[in-house]
């Protein structure tokens, strides 16, 4: 897989769309092309952050430890970014992600990362949208789940 | 130490320098006679003879003879050409032996003056190893060094000339002066007519020189001790940001060297002028007044000529003489200066550091009765009494101004006591001399001095005192220069002790042989904790197979248990092996080229292209054009990633094939490449894009440059790179081979036999985990912790850290199993756990024999047998740790202040 595959597979990334040709070729240059075997574990609820990864090719479940035990909250797939949150407010991992295909992914470092969100504000615009989009996920999840609750007891 | 400097050369050099001076005096008269005969030839060879003179050469004879005459004797009567030919021949051999006098006291001076440097550095030295300890706080060691080393180089001169020169030169002076005179009186005064002036005024001249001269002296040696306290102090200078400061300050030093400089350049050629002047006077007046009185006819020519080349010889004797008047000056001062600076109060004895007393065993108790200890007038420790069985476990605490950490210093006699005394069950103290005390006592203090070897070498330190085996295998070469080199240490009272010798004395660490001493070592290491970490060290570091052949196999042997482990699934894919007939794509191209591990510089990866067999092996292969492409494309691709990084930024160190330095550089090969094409290039700007290929790896590069045709071309390189390798290379390189150890790679990498595979998940940590696995399996953990035993600690093992470098004191001392271990917060570097780890089986090792532990945290007290609670330089308790408590205490409060 050369430099040059990896830019065109970085451009079809929403969230690095809008970065200019040369910066794009740095971040390819310099993230490191990570693999995982199906099962393999990316990153562990709780252990300290300091990379995010870009999903180029496979799937990878979001798993999060609760009293009841793991529980999937969400499936990753092809483009998608994972591991911001970590590396964004320097808080251990909030979920642990496991492989569930083979997984392709690039590995980009807190230093590099920050530097692009400074640089390029359409990052920084594409990643509010994906961190809304979550909250308005979770919100929803959450909506979900108290109105079970309380429908729970005649429910049953 | 003698008080001047001409005490000290007639102490040690009367035989030598009354030798010089006889040997002197002895070439003078061939040096009178070399100067007479110039004139015998002009006077009784050349001159025609204006009268026939009386006697047998009038009466008729054919032949012209001459009286051959020597120094006024005359001897025959020769013909004219014979005895012109007589005295030429004369005239050489003279030359010849006046030269060779000269030279035979030359070297015999040069010889008596390095003898007389090397016994007062010796001297010096020796003497620093007896200053009190607490003047090594007053004194830096920028001042120390250039005393020892170049301020006394010009006493070395000096001492060979101290007789001999003034004698020499003072004698040649007046041979050729009593010369001077016997042709005419008249003229010798005119030869010494200046002298009276230039004997008053120069002196005075160069005394001021010599002033300026000792305050430059003294300025070199601030700005030494300026640069050795940078040195020391670069972490705070960069972390106060101080480079400004410190380079004004510097810049005001190198001002003030540069001023007094100029002064005694403006001075010095001053004072060669007028002596110039003076000296081209002289031969005025021979002129002048010679001159009359040859016309005068009082004065024979050929005496004029002899007068003149005899005054040829003058100014030089004068000159050397002034000279030397000078030097005596400069060199009685500069000795004067540095033996003061030699003898500080409180010095220990002689006999102190190196004597061998026979002190009876310590049995008993450790007493101290009321001992005190000043410094600089300061009452740091009084009225200090304490009694503890030699038995005994005794822990010490008290605030930082307590003077706990100068009581431990005391009981370990590294410091002597100003008052009372220290009684080792029965043996005063003072009686012990530094070996012994070195040997029953040890003491391992908060900050840790490691010297610049290896690990063992700073393990075994405390082991070697004196040399107990001879260097083994010496022949008859080897015992004549050992036997030479004790006769001359003996001649300059140097210690003739032989340092190639084996020191290690196995006995005290408990061994009976060198496996014996590993043994103690490895335990000594886990006493203080740090047997894990000397494992790790060894596993980046390296065996010498020629030396261990045993561990060397078990080392294949565990290259091959791993090789089976990464075939499993599990590991699949993790490590690329290195297979002479596969391209290793984790590897470099420089790597892959190679095949092997660089031993010296002649193949460092860095500088390849600097290397000719490499690049003809790249022209063999015809691959030369292809990496001048494929460097112009990394440099282009460098460039275009690089350039507008800001400068600091750390992906230049991390990922940049080219630094930010040589950036621009590239980016100007660049454009002349484009512009002319690769062939415009001249050698140097090939060489930089030739450099840039070998980095590559295609597994972590990606820069699509090394495609498999390429890759098929690089494994012909190889082949033809060991295949040709000219023999007087063939030291330079270790080529990798499955079945073989490669003693160039370490231990981990001899293991692994591969490169690790780049873009694999945790590959690092996981394979980590695997090669443990295989060394625990096949037991081989004792070999890598021999091979981390060898590991270089850098100066004052900076490339330890503090912690391991503690542990190293630690380890250290226990191994020399002293009667008396004395710490002082020696543990402050570890974790709370090691901490405690190292304090438990300290105590555990030490079982029967004594501890007195200086803490650090009174806490820490807590079962040892007994503590003593130090405040104000005294003792103010003294008990079990618990029944001090209860009672509410001096030790309860500082428990819980901590």
């Amino acid at each position: 897989m050369s430099l040059r595959q990896d830019v065109d597979l970085l451009r079809n990334i929403p969230l690095f769309a809008k970065i200019e040709p040369s910066k794009l070729k740095l971040l390819a240059f310099t993230a490191e092309r990570l693999t995982f075997t199906a099962g393999e574990i990316l990153c562990r609820q709780g252990d300290e952050g300091d990379s995010a990864y870009v999903i180029i090719a496979g799937e990878a479940d979001v798993l999060v430890d609760t009293d009841a035990g793991e529980v999937a909250v969400a499936t990753l797939g092809t483009n998608d970014f994972l591991g911001e949150t970590a590396i964004l407010c320097d808080v251990p991992r909030t979920a642990t992600v496991r492989a569930r295909t083979d997984l392709e992914t690039l590995m980009v470092s807190k230093d590099l990362f920050f530097q692009l969100v400074g640089q390029f504000p359409s990052m920084a615009i594409e990643i509010m949208r994906e961190l809304a989009r979550r909250v308005e996920r979770t919100t929803a999840q959450l909506r979900e789940a108290v109105s079970r609750e309380r429908a729970g007891p005649s429910g049953r | 130490m003698e008080r001047t400097v001409y005490g000290f050369i007639f102490r040690y050099s009367k035989r030598e320098q009354v030798f010089i001076l006889l040997f002197t005096l002895l070439s003078l008269p061939f040096y009178y006679v070399s100067l007479d005969i110039p004139k015998l030839i002009v006077n009784n060879v050349l001159n025609e003879p204006d009268a026939p003179a009386g006697g047998a050469a009038a009466d008729g004879a054919a032949v012209d003879e001459r009286t051959m005459a020597i120094l006024g004797f005359e001897i025959a009567e020769v013909e004219r050409f014979a005895l012109l030919a007589i005295y030429s021949a004369l005239f050489l051999l003279l030359v010849l032996v006046n030269g060779g006098f000269k030279y035979v006291i030359n070297v015999y001076k040069g010889l008596l003056g390095e003898r007389m440097l090397r016994r007062l550095r010796y001297r010096l030295y020796s003497r620093i190893l007896r200053f009190p300890l607490p003047h090594f706080r007053r004194v830096s060691s920028g001042e120390l060094i250039p005393m020892v080393t170049q301020e006394v180089e010009p006493l070395g001169g000096f001492i060979g000339d101290a007789l001999a020169l003034p004698m020499y030169q003072g004698g040649l002076l007046v041979t050729a002066l009593v010369f001077i005179f016997m042709q005419d009186v008249w003229m010798g005064l005119a030869a010494i007519s200046l002298y009276p002036m230039q004997g008053w005024i120069i002196p005075r001249l160069q005394r001021r020189v010599n002033l300026l001269g000792k305050a430059r002296v003294r300025e070199v040696r601030k700005v030494s001790e300026r640069i050795a306290e940078t040195v020391a102090g670069a972490e705070e200078m960069r972390a106060n940001g101080m480079a400004r400061w410190e380079l004004a300050e510097f810049s005001a030093r190198m001002a003030r060297i540069f001023d007094i400089r100029f002064s005694i350049y403006r001075k010095k050629f001053f004072i060669k002028f007028l002596n110039n002047f003076l000296a081209q006077l002289t031969p005025f007046f021979f002129y002048a007044i010679g001159g009359y009185f040859v016309i005068e006819g009082s004065l024979s020519l050929g005496g004029l000529v002899a007068v003149l080349a005899a005054y040829k010889d003058l100014p030089p004797p004068w000159k050397e003489l002034l000279n030397h008047y000078q030097i005596r000056e400069d060199a009685k001062i500069k000795y004067d200066q540095v033996v003061t600076q030699f003898a500080p109060a409180g010095m220990r004895s002689d006999e102190t550091i190196a004597g061998e007393a026979s002190v009876p065993p310590f049995e008993g108790r450790l007493a101290a009765a009321n001992v005190a200890y000043e410094e600089d007038g300061e009452t740091l420790v009084g009225g200090f009494s304490l009694e503890l069985p030699l038995d005994s476990h005794t822990a010490i605490v008290g605030d930082a101004g307590s003077g706990k950490d100068r009581a431990a210093m005391l009981i370990a006699r590294l410091i002597d006591a100003t008052g009372g005394r220290i009684a080792y069950g029965g043996v005063d103290g003072d009686d012990l001399p530094e070996p012994v005390s070195g040997r029953r006592i040890g003491y391992v203090g908060p900050s840790t001095s490691l010297f610049s070897a290896s690990l063992m070498d700073n393990l075994l330190y405390g082991l070697r005192q004196s040399p107990l085996r001879p260097r083994g295998g010496g022949d008859d070469g080897a015992e004549r220069e050992a036997e030479r080199f004790r006769s001359e240490a003996a001649k300059t009272a140097n210690s003739p002790d032989d340092v190639s010798a084996d020191w290690t004395d196995l006995e005290r660490a408990g061994a009976g042989d060198r496996d014996g001493l590993l043994e103690a070592v490895r335990r000594a290491l886990a006493v203080a904790d740090m047997e894990e970490d000397v494992y790790q060290l060894g596993l980046r570091g390296r065996l010498d197979p020629a030396a261990r052949p045993r561990a060397a196999a078990r080392l294949l042997e565990a290259r091959k248990v791993l090789e089976a482990r990464l075939a499993e699934d599990a590991y699949e894919g993790l490590v690329e092996p290195f297979e002479r007939a596969r391209y290793n794509i984790n590897a470099t191209v420089g790597e892959n080229l190679l095949f092997g591990t660089p031993v010296g510089g002649a193949f460092d990866l860095d500088r390849l292209p600097d290397n000719d067999y490499a690049m003809s092996v790249l022209d063999e292969a015809g691959l030369t054009g292809d990496f001048l492409e494929i460097g112009r494309e990394v440099a282009r691709t460098m460039v275009e990633l690089f350039a507008d990084l800001p400068p600091d930024h750390e992906y230049f160190a991390q990922f940049s094939f080219i630094s930010l330095d040589d950036l621009p550089e590239h980016q100007a090969v660049l454009r002349k490449a484009d512009r002319d094409g690769l062939d415009g290039l001249d050698g140097a700007e090939r060489a930089m894009l030739l450099a840039l290929p070998f980095k590559l790896a295609p597994a972590r590069h990606r820069l699509g440059l090394i495609d498999e045709a390429m890759r098929a071309r690089l494994l012909e390189a190889r082949r033809l790179f060991a295949e040709g390798l000219p023999a007087e290379l063939e030291g330079a390189i270790e080529f990798f081979d499955r079945d073989r150890y490669n003693a160039a790679s370490s231990l981990q990498d001899n293991i692994l036999f591969g490169k690790l595979a780049y873009g694999r998940a945790q590959s690092q940590a996981r394979v980590g985990r695997l090669v443990s696995e295989v060394v625990e399996a096949l037991d081989l953990r004792p070999v890598a912790v021999e091979a981390g035993l060898d590991f270089e600690v850098g100066i004052g093992g900076s490339r330890l850290s503090p912690a391991l470098r503690q542990k190293t004191a630690i380890a250290r001392a226990v191994l020399k199993r002293p009667r008396v271990l004395v710490l002082s917060e020696a543990t402050s570097a570890l974790d709370g756990a090691s901490q405690r780890t190292v304090s438990d089986r300290i105590r555990e090792e030490f079982r029967g024999r004594a501890v007195v532990w200086s803490l650090h945290r009174p806490s820490q007290a807590r079962g040892f047998d007994r503590v003593a609670v130090m405040k104000g330089g005294g003792i103010v308790e003294q008990g079990a740790y618990d029944d001090l408590m209860a009672k509410g205490s001096a030790l309860a409060d500082l428990v819980a202040a901590e």
